[in-house]
């Protein structure tokens, strides 16, 4: 059969129950694709034999009953994987190699799916263009030296240049939604405790979510129903009636009371994403249904709040990294010194800048001003939304300000970096679940996407969504594989 | 507000990160345009305000205390960067 990685999941998934493609075929298809597409430089780690042998085992015996049956997949490189390195995109931990697995990887390989690879990704999950990745940049598919997008660049890099039929990121302030949106894919922040933290590498606790990134809905509600399982391994997992979010995949959506919140209207804000927005309203009207302004009048102050939370908690979470129990160690003339230097060299400058605001905002006689003052700010967002869901099912925004921007264009200053994220972390704040879908192009011809964001535990619903406006909206992503010579 | 190159070199000392004067100069200036940004939480009245200190509103659940997994000595000690049959090695603390 022809052009395997143009299949999507689901397509996959039926090829192979129905024995029409074996396990082998799709991962050498995926594989040999993966091999071609080096300049892209999506992956960090490659484990092609591996995974070529796995395939060959699925298919002596294949359990045809799986959901994942012998389906290839890569994963970002914040997921711990048993005896494969992971690196969390850093220097530090260039030579960690995990003796236990993640959850959610865990959940993915019980389903029959077969790691191919660790996709490359912003240092420690700080960044949002995969700039910050000792690893170097990764290339968008959509055009050259084009980010990605990040912190999961690596990830939204490979499902849209068809190097894995679908992958997972991580979300902290928008690592999942935003990358989707830059390259015309689908990514779905899930509820915060829906989905294990075992074994991610840790950025912000409170906030740190893994989720799926596909080519559409529909394989990406397939994959969520995989990996969202209740785990006592993780204290903050959340024991819910989760749904079949694939089975229960439906288009009508009729009645439905969608929220546009007007503070999302920022300033400077490019008209094509206004005219996107607008559009989008029009199709979720289409589909039937209920369109209701809404008010989120703390959005201004979400961003602020994220970078006294975000890099309190990652302060706090990367403090473990001391070079002596794992990763890279510097030598010094004594052991703080060791530690001084062993963290100076290993860490990047943006995780450094993050671990010294966090250490700052924590630090004696500035607590209160800084952290407790974002917690109580993010109790005002997280108030916002449960007023506005009073009145609504869901909201409507677009993802992010603006469409991908060139690799270099903004390293130099980061708060203009941190304002890629102002549509994305209020969501991460109050702990909703929220999904990226493409709906359109900018001038350049550069995807663009809408964001829907659920009430907490409500994902059904906004996959439901997502699904009904994905057809209306018909995107088709400009995909010209400029990289394969 | 303004960070200063003291503050810095204190910040820098609990972080456990090595800063040269080069360095410093850059962290301070970054560190002043990322707290200008936030300063902007001042505008916000708060002080009757509960701080979130979690998004999900239910308490940790409680579990036996038992022993789930056992013998991992090797495994702990695999990636460690020096190690000298069963412990970590680091510089001498204690002179």
């Amino acid at each position: 059969m022809s052009d395997i990685t143009k299949q999507s999941l689901s397509e996959l998934v039926e090829n192979i129950k129905s024995k029409k493609l074996s396990s082998s075929e799709v991962t050498k298809a995926f594989v040999e694709r993966s091999e071609k597409s080096k300049e892209l430089n999506a992956y960090i780690t490659e484990d092609y034999a591996n995974a070529l042998n796995k395939a060959k085992k699925f298919d002596e015996k294949p359990n045809l009953d799986l959901k994942l049956p012998g389906i290839p997949m890569a994963v970002k490189d914040l997921f711990c994987t048993r005896d494969l390195k992971t690196t969390a995109g850093s220097k530090i931990l260039n030579n960690f190699v995990p003796t236990y697995e993640s959850t959610v990887t865990q959940n993915i390989w019980n389903e029959g799916a077969i790691l191919m690879g660790k996709l490359n990704c912003d240092e420690f999950a700080m960044g949002s263009s995969n700039e910050t990745s000792f690893f170097g940049n990764v290339q968008n598919p959509i055009d050259k030296n084009l980010v990605p997008g990040g912190s999961s660049g690596g990830s939204s890099s490979a499902v849209a240049a068809q190097l894995t039929p679908i992958t997972i990121g991580t979300d902290t302030g928008g690592s999942i939604r935003q990358p989707a949106s830059f390259t015309g894919t689908v990514g779905l922040k899930p509820t915060y405790g829906s989905c294990s933290r075992y074994g991610i590498v840790a950025f912000a606790s409170s906030l740190d979510q893994a989720g799926p990134m596909a080519q559409n809905v529909k394989d990406c509600a397939l994959l969520q129903q995989v990996i969202s399982t209740y785990d006592e391994k993780d204290s903050t997992s959340i024991d819910f009636k989760r749904n079949e979010y694939s089975k229960e995949l439906t288009k009508d959506i009729k009645g439905k009371k969608i929220g546009i919140p007007k503070e999302y209207r920022v300033d400077g804000m490019p008209k094509e994403i206004e005219e996107l927005w607008k559009k989008g309203i029009e199709y979720a009207k289409d589909c039937g249904a209920e369109i209701i302004d809404i008010s989120l009048p703390h959005t201004n102050y979400a961003l602020p709040t994220y970078y006294i939370v975000a890099p309190a908690e990652a302060s706090s979470n990367l403090a473990r990294y001391d070079g002596v129990k794992y990763g890279f160690r510097a030598e010094g003339e004594n052991l703080i010194d060791m530690y001084e230097k062993t963290r100076s060299e290993g860490f990047g400058a943006e995780v450094q800048r993050r671990i010294m605001i966090g250490t700052y905002v924590l630090s004696s006689g500035y607590y209160d001003a800084y952290y407790l003052k974002a917690q109580k700010v993010r109790k005002l967002i997280k108030n916002d939304f449960d007023d506005a869901y009073k009145k609504v099912d869901a909201i409507l925004t677009p993802s992010t300000p603006s469409s991908a921007f060139k690799i270099g264009e903004k390293t130099n200053d980061p708060v203009s970096m941190y304002l890629n994220d102002i549509f994305t972390v209020p969501v991460n704040l109050a702990g909703l679940p929220g999904i990226s879908i493409p709906a359109g192009h900018d001038a350049k011809g550069y995807p663009l996407g809408l964001q829907i964001i659920g009430k907490a535990f409500d994902e059904q619903n906004i996959l439901n969504i997502a699904y009904a406006m994905e057809e209306k909206i018909n995107f088709k992503n400009n995909i010209t594989d400029w990289w394969i010579k | 507000m303004s960070i200063d190159l003291k503050t810095i070199k204190h910040i820098s000392k609990l972080s456990r990160i090595s800063v040269d004067e080069k360095k410093a100069e850059k962290l301070a200036g970054d560190l002043n345009s990322i707290f200008d940004f936030i300063e902007k939480l001042n505008e916000l009245k708060t002080d009757n305000v509960d701080p979130l200190t979690s998004v999900a509103e239910t308490t940790l659940k409680l579990r036996s205390d038992e022993v789930k997994s056992k013998n991992l000595r090797d495994q702990v000690i695999k990636n460690s960067p020096k190690e000298n049959e069963d412990y970590f090695v680091v510089p001498k603390v204690i002179e």
